[in-house]
């Protein structure tokens, strides 16, 4: 139970951190589908810089300054999707897309080249991360996630900031007119997703496991935070059920084989599977009162009406 | 700039507009591709990088031609997916997940029936036509985004495969010292279902280059006329640009929303059957992080194509061209993703090459109603030569 436990958090706190990045983006009126590149991207620049930190630095700082690389890789690499959303006014399911496939290929490439074995294998010490409360093992993820939830509420309903971002993806033209900067708000939506996102990616390689490869990218995950961010309705504390909701059936397909669910015979296809399912069911039965920002997906341009 | 496009009279001249674009973008492509190189090892980043991406399959040839040529077969058909998909308004980006659901029953067809190699290509088909439909009906009747519901069904689907195929190791299909599925060229009893080569294997040195290519090239042709010179594609377009006015016409929207999917996922799984009945490599189901790459290399292919369905076919070749091509770099100073890099920062470029399209429209036509019309072809047959070498 207390395995159960641990996992979902880990898990749960990584599609959250991923979800509430893309309900930025999509508040301001941008689809970031390219939410699992900024994963593999703030992923691999965490990784190398725990890599390349001395190991006499103090556990504190490895955490901070591996959290904070990979946020501004993140937010660095989201600047390509706002950039050609934004300025350029490109499709931003097909610049998403293409994002996520060059991001494999850029972390691959990067990962080659600094791991001593010439494979996109990258191994580093997790232990930083790691703390335990009464037996129940946790990464700093989790307190860290619970706080940016909470930031991420305030930010979003009792600042003005937050108002304005999501005046821009209900109605940019009547944003406009009232004096708010469109693009600018969109880029700061972009931002905090790459920046959410980069951090998610992080969470989501290093805990667990000492060495990652590559060559997998995150597996889904930026996907599955997609689904958990449209099965919250874009709320931040809808967002966070959803992720934990989804993150029993991954740490099921974990554990499966050490509790009374072994009896079942499943393999963890099935409940590698379940997430997905139960994400398209849950999506048909609430497509009809969809709580999507209005405007998103529909690149802003002054002169239309 | 539509509006632009659509004034102007020729197709010719937005075609020829398309080409240069996507010869941008290429360029470009290449260019970052170069400096990445001199980046990683800048002694061997002409002779040993550079050129050896270039030249693609001839490095080595004819062997490295026909590998080319075998990876460039499917790859057309999940390119036609995503392209045939685009023409009706729709993003198929579950081509990869279409593409596993194909590869299951060409393999099953072909291993557990033992059927004739065109029976396992149809098996292929309709089961990755299955699998594209899902997303269509979502689309149709629960107003989901198509591409959420995708890329749902892509894992989903990969999931499915594996545990069908794996089924805890004692699964018939599979072979447990290779942990793959079972070599069809290494039995006799499969020989049937391996698509015939009349003699490519040979000329190519290879064990898999067959008629697939010419197959998919086929497939090409009869998408281009099915969307341009009939009816039915005129209204699966007709729903993508504006499904109101489609219904208005009296097209039944829903139908040709779940109809479009199921076309473009049978294209996707057709590609498998060819990938997979060539026997260019087999299924591994141990695999469960990743989606086979064919289905997302499918959108860069369309992209480049600009969603064109004979332009397909000259894409897949010239990204099947560079990724083998990175095959080729020596490990000693290159990572072989060097390739993969390229195309993504093309497709990257695609993304918004409408705006380069612009610019040259404008910078080539300014004063086209002028221009003499035996001009303009020249640069078509350029990259034609180009990429089809």
């Amino acid at each position: 139970m207390l395995l159960l436990i641990k996992y979902t958090l880990l898990y749960g706190i990584v599609l959250m951190l991923v979800a509430l990045g893309g309900m930025f983006s999509e508040h301001s009126g941008i689809i970031n589908i390219a939410l699992e590149g900024i994963m593999v991207i703030g992923g691999v620049a965490g990784v190398l810089t725990l890599t390349m930190l001395p190991a006499s630095l103090s556990p504190f700082l490895v955490v901070l300054i591996s959290i904070l690389v990979a946020a501004l890789a993140g937010v660095v690499y989201s600047l390509l999707l706002a950039f050609a959303s934004i300025n350029l006014k490109a499709d931003q399911t097909i610049g998403g897309t293409a994002l996520n496939l060059l991001a494999t290929a850029i972390a691959v490439v990067i990962s080659k080249y600094f791991s001593e074995s010439g494979s996109a294998k990258l191994n580093y010490s997790n232990k930083p991360f790691l703390f335990s409360i009464g037996g129940l093992e946790l990464s700093v993820f989790v307190p860290l996630g619970l706080i940016l939830l909470v930031v991420s509420y305030i930010v979003l309903y009792k600042t003005r900031f937050g108002l304005r971002l999501r005046a821009c993806g209900e109605h940019p033209q009547a944003a406009d007119s009232v004096g708010i900067n469109v693009y600018k708000m969109r880029y700061a939506g972009v931002i905090l997703s790459g920046a959410l996102g980069a951090i998610g990616g992080l969470a989501y390689i290093v805990p667990p496991v000492q060495t990652w490869n590559f060559e997998v990218g995150v597996a889904g995950a930026g996907f599955l935070a997609l689904a958990v961010m449209i099965f919250g309705q874009w709320k931040p504390f809808h967002i966070f059920g959803a992720a934990m909701f989804f993150a029993v059936f991954k740490s099921l397909a974990n554990i499966a084989d050490s509790t009374f669910l072994a009896q079942l015979h499943w393999s963890s296809n099935i409940y590698n599977m379940m997430p997905f399912v139960a994400s398209m069911v849950i999506l048909a039965f609430t497509s009809k009162n969809s709580m999507a920002p209005k405007a998103e997906g529909i690149p802003y341009d002054k002169g239309s009406r | 700039m539509n509006k632009k496009k659509l004034s102007h009279s020729g197709s010719l001249q937005s075609s020829v507009t398309s080409v240069l674009a996507a010869l941008l973008c290429i360029l470009i492509g290449l260019l970052v591709g170069f400096l990445v190189l001199v980046a990683i090892n800048p002694a061997h980043a002409w002779g040993d990088g550079f050129v050896r991406i270039i030249k693609g399959g001839f490095h080595d040839a004819p062997y490295g031609v026909g590998k080319e040529l075998a990876n460039a077969a499917p790859l057309i058909m999940t390119g036609l997916s995503v392209a045939f998909a685009f023409k009706t308004g729709l993003f198929n980006i579950g081509a990869a997940g279409q593409y596993t659901l194909g590869a299951y029953g060409a393999l099953y067809c072909a291993i557990m029936l033992k059927l004739p190699w065109f029976v396992c290509l149809l098996a292929a088909a309709v089961l990755g036509g299955l699998w594209g439909a899902i997303p269509g009906f979502f689309k149709a009747y629960f107003n989901i985004n198509e591409v959420i519901t995708s890329i749902m069904f892509n894992w989903i689907g990969l999931y499915l495969v594996n545990e069908l195929i794996y089924q805890n190791g004692t699964g018939p299909m599979y072979d447990v010292r290779n942990t793959r599925t079972l070599n069809l060229s290494k039995n006799a009893d499969f020989a049937q279902s391996l698509i015939p080569d009349f003699g490519l294997n040979k000329l190519f040195q290879t064990n898999s280059t067959t008629i697939a290519i010419f197959l998919a090239a086929a497939v090409a042709v009869l998408i281009w006329v099915v969307l341009n010179k009939t009816t039915f594609g005129y209204e699966l377009k007709a729903v993508g640009l504006n499904k109101n006015a489609a219904r208005y016409a009296g097209i039944n929207e829903k139908k040709n929303i779940i109809l479009s999917m199921a076309i473009a996922g049978a294209l996707a799984g057709f590609g498998a059957g060819l990938f997979f009945l060539s026997n260019v490599s087999q299924w591994n189901p141990l695999n469960s992080t990743s989606l086979p790459g064919m289905g997302f290399n499918g959108i860069s292919v369309a992209l480049l194509a600009s969603s064109n369905p004979i332009g397909t076919v000259f894409s897949a070749l010239f990204i099947s061209h560079i990724s083998v091509g990175g095959s080729f770099l020596s490990t000693k100073f290159y990572p072989t993703e060097i390739s993969d890099l390229i195309s993504g920062i093309i497709i990257y470029l695609c993304a918004f090459s409408m705006l380069f399209r612009g610019k040259i429209q404008s910078l080539l036509f300014r004063n086209a109603e002028k221009t003499n019309v035996n001009a303009e072809p020249a640069p078509a047959a350029e990259k034609t030569k180009k990429e089809g070498k």
